[in-house]
């Protein structure tokens, strides 16, 4: 039974639009998420724009303060953190970003972007930091000669290995990858995503994957979470989300998706998503999902659905038959 | 075991050569932009001549600046007086080459407050943003505010009048540029990925001012800087021509274009010479100025770096 | 399948960018058609050129570049070396391009129904009160709710979505012969795109024009395109009809890629790598630009570039793996 290593109990955040002083409106960014990330596994969290995805990952990185709600790392609740604990925590997790043109500071050498985690948490100094930062390097596939550059001189792929080993730096336990292979070319993403696979497996990392890449998503996880304007509408493994997916907006979501077969282009579609996301800001009532849903019932616009556990810990919001 | 220090000094000392070799490869890059540049060139050697002569001006000149040779006077431009001589007969070029150096002086006194004082409260509002960023920045505000000659003369009136005085308030009234100039700076830097990635990890402010904010501003700061180094001097040279900084018998040169006022027809050298001295040194850091932006370009150098690179790899080639 | 006749045929078009640093060859000899009614599929990763054919076929090549050789034909006609004044004639109304970004390919200044209804009033010099009730109509066309109210909004009012169903409405307003889409679903949602997807496939029927489809998505190409031209570093590799290209690759390089590919259905443990990374084109690998990286290289392959030889009917490949070497550079 593994132990988890995050929990998220009601997370809620949402960002209040201010007219002069006065609130007018609030953006729903999250509502009332449960998640667990195990340790030793991957989450994926999958969604369109508006879904919540991106505040949600930063809240459990403690980078946004949650409006309601907690976030328990290994048991503790970071709400009642010393700064000792956040100083431990920020040693603990890392994040990859999506673009690697931007993440990397330009007047930095690599050797102090990606030892930047060490000076940081003074785990080592002068020569002895440099010759850690070069066996980072090596673990992601860069070179000696690499070491004393600046990053502009690196293609997409390499700046992203970079990336990867900053986040390796000063031994986390967790790596948050924020669309970290969205930006690159098909080839360049494979290595990448083998890479991340050997790496977890080496260094037993938990990752929390967001994409909107459906199938990296599959490739990757082990658990997967379907989110839509800001609530998590479906849970489960990897099989359970990809191979039986039951809410309405999972299976549109997946047959939305081209597939690789051609001869799937003659098959009729069991699901076709119509309409457009809606705003954050003034979501539909009940159910978020009902104006799209094709299986919509009268109380849909009224009653919110719960999360319910349809067996082995498969998790669907919708109201039950 | 025991390393022999000489060990351990070699292995430190390459590990320094490694990391300074892709720092002055930059350097190199920026120079050989700027030798490329004949504007550049041309604003540096006029920067370079007037440095020299504020320097050596003082022995170079031919005749005293200072006292007078009251039958000497009035004399125009000649063999033996090049620029002329003023109303008390000294030669007016000798009186130029002594006077660059408070010129000079002025602004290099003026950057040095001015500029360290800027982009600290630039940087603190920027990196903190908040009631801090509010407050320092209304603060800014007030003294941009201030007509920037009017506040100088008000303070040397109140010291009273001198050139050391013009300088203390000429440094009040030229730091919110850079103040300004480093809290963009400072905001746009805040909001990139890699600030976001080094405060994941538990940077501390201090981390994030010092390792990400200024170093991303060294350039902006540099390029304003020289750019000013001619503003600074002609708002000296104001001060002085009004009468609120240098005092005769101080040469200075906007104090010369103001004593030579009331001759201008009948001795014009008087004024004229010390107004183009001004003007070309403001021309020359104006130059340089625009040549440093352009040098650290990042588009220009990426583009200037491949011939740089073929250049030096022929010529390392017919050795 | 029945032979139609070609639309546009592109014969060795070369394109060149003479930079600072030296000449990107962009597009080697790229040869390609079109036939009438079908959607053809441009597919590579990114710096293949794919972009630049589309900016060559219409003439658009922005500086220091330009076409250095080869022909565009369309309908029969070289539009290599025709003036601006005649391109102008045929962008819009017999060719017509959708883009990746809406946002910044719609004018934030003019309202979306004026911008759909310029080609009407440009082309076709229909008065400007009709135009705008065309315009309005051709939205609607596009699945545009609300289209008379939505004609009024600015670009920064409407969704991505939206804004890319104007941009189609934009373009199909003169029924060009030849739609030319860049990568128009990449920046939009699944369920957005995919919406865009049908979208552009219903009204390419029912306007009978043809599609040249670009992307870097394999599986928009399975759902989306007839025939399929694959390219690698400026050239076109592997070309044949969507069916064969995912049952019977024979490139070297289509091989690996389709299975460097993630997929929804298989879960895969590895994914295949291609070792080596997509060249610099000012200085392109000699005689076959894959060869750095090719497991099945000869020695030839460095040497000779390879010719597109048809491996079997409807099937071209350029490998020296199949079929007989040609002396050329």
């Amino acid at each position: 039974m593994t132990t988890a290593l995050f929990e998220c109990r009601n997370l809620t955040k949402f960002f209040p639009i201010r007219s002069l002083l006065r609130e007018t409106g609030r953006v729903h960014a999250v509502e009332d998420v449960n998640l667990i990330i195990p340790e030793g596994g991957t989450v994926g969290l999958v969604g369109e724009s508006g879904c919540g995805k991106t505040t949600l990952a930063r809240t459990i990185l403690l980078l946004i303060d949650p409006t309601s709600g907690q976030v328990i790392f290994r048991g503790e609740d970071m709400a009642s953190r010393s700064k000792r604990d956040l100083r431990q925590f920020r040693r603990e997790t890392a994040i990859v970003f999506q673009d690697p043109y931007s993440s990397l500071d330009p007047r930095m050498l690599i050797a102090d972007v990606v030892g930047e985690p060490l000076v940081i948490h003074k785990v080592a100094f002068g020569e002895d930091r440099d010759n850690l930062v070069l066996s980072l390097l090596k673990r992601v596939g860069l070179e000696a000669d690499h070491m004393y550059r600046y990053p502009h001189e690196f293609s997409g792929g390499q700046r992203q290995r970079l990336a990867i080993a900053r986040a390796l730096a000063a031994d986390p336990k967790f790596i948050l990858l924020d669309e970290a292979t969205s930006a690159l070319d098909v080839s360049v993403q494979a290595k990448i995503l083998n890479m991340l696979n050997g790496l977890k497996a080496d260094l037993r990392l938990t990752y929390m994957f967001i994409s909107h890449d459906l199938s990296v998503v599959r490739h990757l996880s082990d658990h997967i979470g379907v989110m839509y304007l800001g609530r998590m509408v479906e849970y489960g493994t990897r099989e359970q989300v990809f191979d039986t997916p039951t809410h309405p907006y999972t299976r549109g979501l997946l047959a939305a998706a081209p597939s690789l077969d051609p001869n799937d282009r003659d098959r009729p579609r069991e699901v076709v998503l119509q309409g457009e996301v809606p705003s954050a800001v003034e979501p539909p009532s009940g159910c978020r999902f009902h104006p799209r849903c094709p299986g919509r019932k009268p109380e849909c616009d009224r009653v919110r659905p719960e999360l319910i556990d349809i067996g082995d810990g498969h998790l669907v919001a919708c109201l039950p038959e | 075991m025991r390393i022999p220090g000489s060990m351990l000094f070699s292995s430190r000392y390459r590990l320094r050569q490694k990391r300074l070799h892709p720092i002055t490869k930059e350097w190199g890059l920026t120079f050989y932009v700027l030798r490329h540049s004949m504007l550049a060139v041309v604003g540096g050697l006029i920067a370079l001549a007037f440095l020299l002569i504020a320097l050596f001006g003082s022995m170079l000149a031919p005749y005293d600046p200072i006292s007078a040779n009251i039958q000497d006077r009035f004399q125009p431009p000649s063999a033996s007086h090049p620029l002329g001589t003023d109303t008390m007969g000294r030669d007016v070029m000798s009186r130029m080459l002594a006077g660059a150096q408070h010129s000079i002086k002025a602004g290099l006194i003026v950057l040095a407050i001015a500029v360290p004082l800027g982009v600290l409260l630039g940087g603190i509002a920027g990196l903190f943003g908040g009631w801090i960023d509010e407050v320092i920045m209304r603060v800014t505000d007030m003294f941009l505010a201030f007509p920037s000659l009017v506040l100088a003369m008000a303070f040397s009136a109140a010291l009273g009048p001198s050139l050391f005085n013009a300088m203390i308030a000429l440094s009040v009234v030229w730091w919110p540029m850079y103040a300004r100039l480093v809290r963009g700076q400072a905001l746009a830097v805040r909001e990139t990925s890699y600030v976001e990635a080094a405060r994941s990890r538990g940077a501390s402010n201090w981390h994030i001012m010092f390792k990400h904010i200024l170093p991303n501003c060294l350039s902006p700061i540099l390029v304003t800087l020289t750019l000013d180094m001619g503003w600074v001097i002609t708002a000296a040279a104001s001060l002085s021509f009004l009468g609120f900084g240098a005092q005769p018998p101080i040469p200075e040169w906007g104090r010369m274009v103001s004593d030579g006022r009331i001759y201008m027809l009948r001795a014009w050298w008087m004024s004229v010479f010390p107004g183009l001295g001004i003007v070309l040194v403001v021309l020359g850091f104006n130059l340089l100025g625009d040549g440093i932006r352009d040098s650290l370009d990042p588009k220009l150098r990426r583009l200037t770096e491949v011939t740089w690179k073929r250049e030096k790899t022929s010529s390392s080639s017919t050795d | 399948m029945e032979a139609r006749e070609n639309l546009l045929v592109v014969d060795r078009l070369k394109t060149q960018f003479f930079t600072y640093g030296g000449v990107v060859e962009a597009l080697d000899e790229v040869s390609f058609e079109i036939e009438r009614g079908e959607i053809f599929g441009l597919v590579g990763e990114s710096g293949c050129g794919k972009s630049v054919t589309a900016t060559s076929i219409l003439g658009l090549v922005a500086k220091p570049g330009k076409i250095v050789s080869g022909r565009v034909l369309l309908d029969g006609e070289n539009l290599v070396g025709k003036s601006e004044q005649e391109m102008n004639r045929v962008r819009g109304s017999r060719i017509a391009m959708i883009f990746q970004d809406p946002t910044s390919s719609l004018n934030p200044l003019f309202r979306i129904g004026y911008q759909v209804a310029e080609p009407y009033i440009y082309h076709q010099r229909r008065a400007k009160r009709q135009a705008l009730k065309d315009a309005t109509g051709i939205l609607a066309k596009t699945g545009l709710p609300d289209a008379v109210e939505k004609s009024r909004n600015y670009p920064h009012e409407l969704s991505g979505g939206m804004r890319q169903r104007a941009m189609i409405a934009m373009s199909l307003t003169c029924e060009p012969d030849l739609l030319i889409a860049d990568e128009p679903t990449t920046n939009l949602d699944v369920t957005i795109g995919r919406q865009i997807l049908d979208l552009v496939k219903d009204l390419q029927r029912e306007f009978g024009a043809s599609v040249l489809w670009i992307t870097h998505d394999m599986a928009v190409v399975a759902q989306m395109c007839d025939r399929v031209g694959v390219m690698y570093a400026g050239t076109i590799v592997e070309k044949t009809d969507v069916r064969t290209l995912f049952r019977n690759a024979k490139h070297p390089y289509t091989e690996r890629l389709l299975r460097a590919i993630p997929s929804a259905v298989k879960s895969a443990d590895k994914l295949e790598e291609i070792p080596g990374s997509v060249p610099q084109l000012i200085h392109p690998p000699t005689g076959c630009r894959f060869h750095p990286r090719c497991d099945h290289v000869m020695e030839i392959c460095s040497r000779v570039k390879p010719l597109e030889q048809e491996v079997e009917p409807g099937h071209t490949v350029a490998c020296h793996l199949f079929g007989r070497e040609r002396e050329g550079t």
